[in-house]
């Protein structure tokens, strides 16, 4: 019997397929952003809304990652250039998004016609942060009817996001959800994270947060 | 919840190292998790065994070295391990806080024979 060294990354072939899915979007110049959050935060709405206020602007499209269904992807179909919908109940992992589904999605979608892709990654605060996808930038949405304890019990969602979303603005006045607490503990694990406060349902912050993305769309096709 | 395709990547990565090494059977692979690594070790072993068979994994041990969640405090650089889930440093108390050990998940080595 002999011991053999092995120091190997078991996420690897995940992390693989996900830098060649950024060098195939690189290469038509589409900039790709993943949307995580638990389900009902908000990540269909907000694609709605990122579709309706860029239309004209972008050419947007959409990949719904749901365990099943497609009412998902009816609801962005009009507005969207394409809309891939990704079912995860039958594969072997159900609870996220990998790099290989959205590897096998980018050739059902007309990459050249695309500025922007919209990743919705399944409802999951957990399984998601583990796999990168090929995204350009991570985006982690929290609802405020799910407290402002989010950051406290998933850290690794929010360690890893480029930005996070305070979403359902219009109901603080309702719940006991603690802006300043939220933002102060987001801002310990993840001192880079841009914090977004709005509202999908009355507009509140959608200009702020559009203008982000359209700069960023903007300084990522500067860089190819 | 997903540690099926996981440990496929594991039965992979350990069969083609077996192979480079020109073993015929892999008794032991000895795996690092860390705690803040969203990986269940018994889903794991579940689904090895079914996943390893007719292979040179088949039939191995999976030992699992479990690393503590480790933290870095950014303000006075303390390290410490959380004593509970709001991270705050035990020194300074900032709640400016890096994760610095506890999301590793790798093969470390092999034993075959």
């Amino acid at each position: 019997m002999k011991k053999i060294e092995v120091i190997q990354n078991i996420l690897e072939a995940n992390e693989t397929i996900a830098r060649r899915n950024q060098r195939l979007l690189d290469g038509h110049n589409v900039f790709a952003i993943n949307i995580m959050s638990s389900p009902g935060a908000g990540k269909t709405s907000l694609i709605q809304q990122i579709l309706t206020r860029l239309k004209g602007r972008l050419n947007i499209a959409v990949i719904e990652g749901d365990v099943a269904s497609t009412v998902d992807a009816e609801k962005v179909q009009s507005d969207a250039k394409a809309v891939i919908q990704i079912n995860t109940r039958n594969m072997p992992e159900s609870c996220s998004l990998m790099a290989a589904m959205i590897e096998s999605a980018l050739k059902d979608i007309p990459l050249d016609d695309i500025d922007l892709l919209l990743i919705e990654n399944v409802g999951n605060l957990i399984c998601p942060s583990e796999f990168t996808l090929g995204e350009h930038k991570r985006v982690v949405i929290s609802s405020l009817p799910e407290g402002d304890d989010k950051p406290i019990k998933y850290p690794l969602i929010f360690i890893d996001a480029d930005a996070v979303i305070i979403n359902k603005m219009d109901l603080l006045s309702y719940v006991d959800f603690d802006i300043a607490a939220f933002r102060h503990c987001v801002a310990g694990l993840n001192p880079k994270a841009e914090i977004f406060e709005l509202s999908c349902k009355t507009d509140e912050g959608i200009e702020r947060w559009c203008s982000w993305i359209l700069a960023k769309v903007k300084s990522n096709a500067t860089k190819q | 919840m997903h540690e099926f395709g996981v440990t496929e990547n594991i039965v992979n990565i350990a069969v083609a190292k077996a192979d480079e090494a020109q073993a015929s059977k892999i008794i032991q692979i000895n795996l690092v998790v860390g705690e803040m690594a969203g990986f269940v070790p018994d889903c794991i072993q579940f689904y090895f065994d079914s996943l390893s068979k007719d292979t040179t994994a088949q039939g191995a041990m999976l030992h699992f070295e479990l690393v503590p969640t480790q933290l870095r405090c950014r303000n006075c650089s303390t390290i410490f391990q959380p004593k509970d889930t709001l991270w705050s440093c035990p020194k300074c108390r900032s709640q400016s806080i890096e994760l610095s050990k506890g999301r590793e998940f790798y093969i470390e080595s092999m034993e075959v024979e």
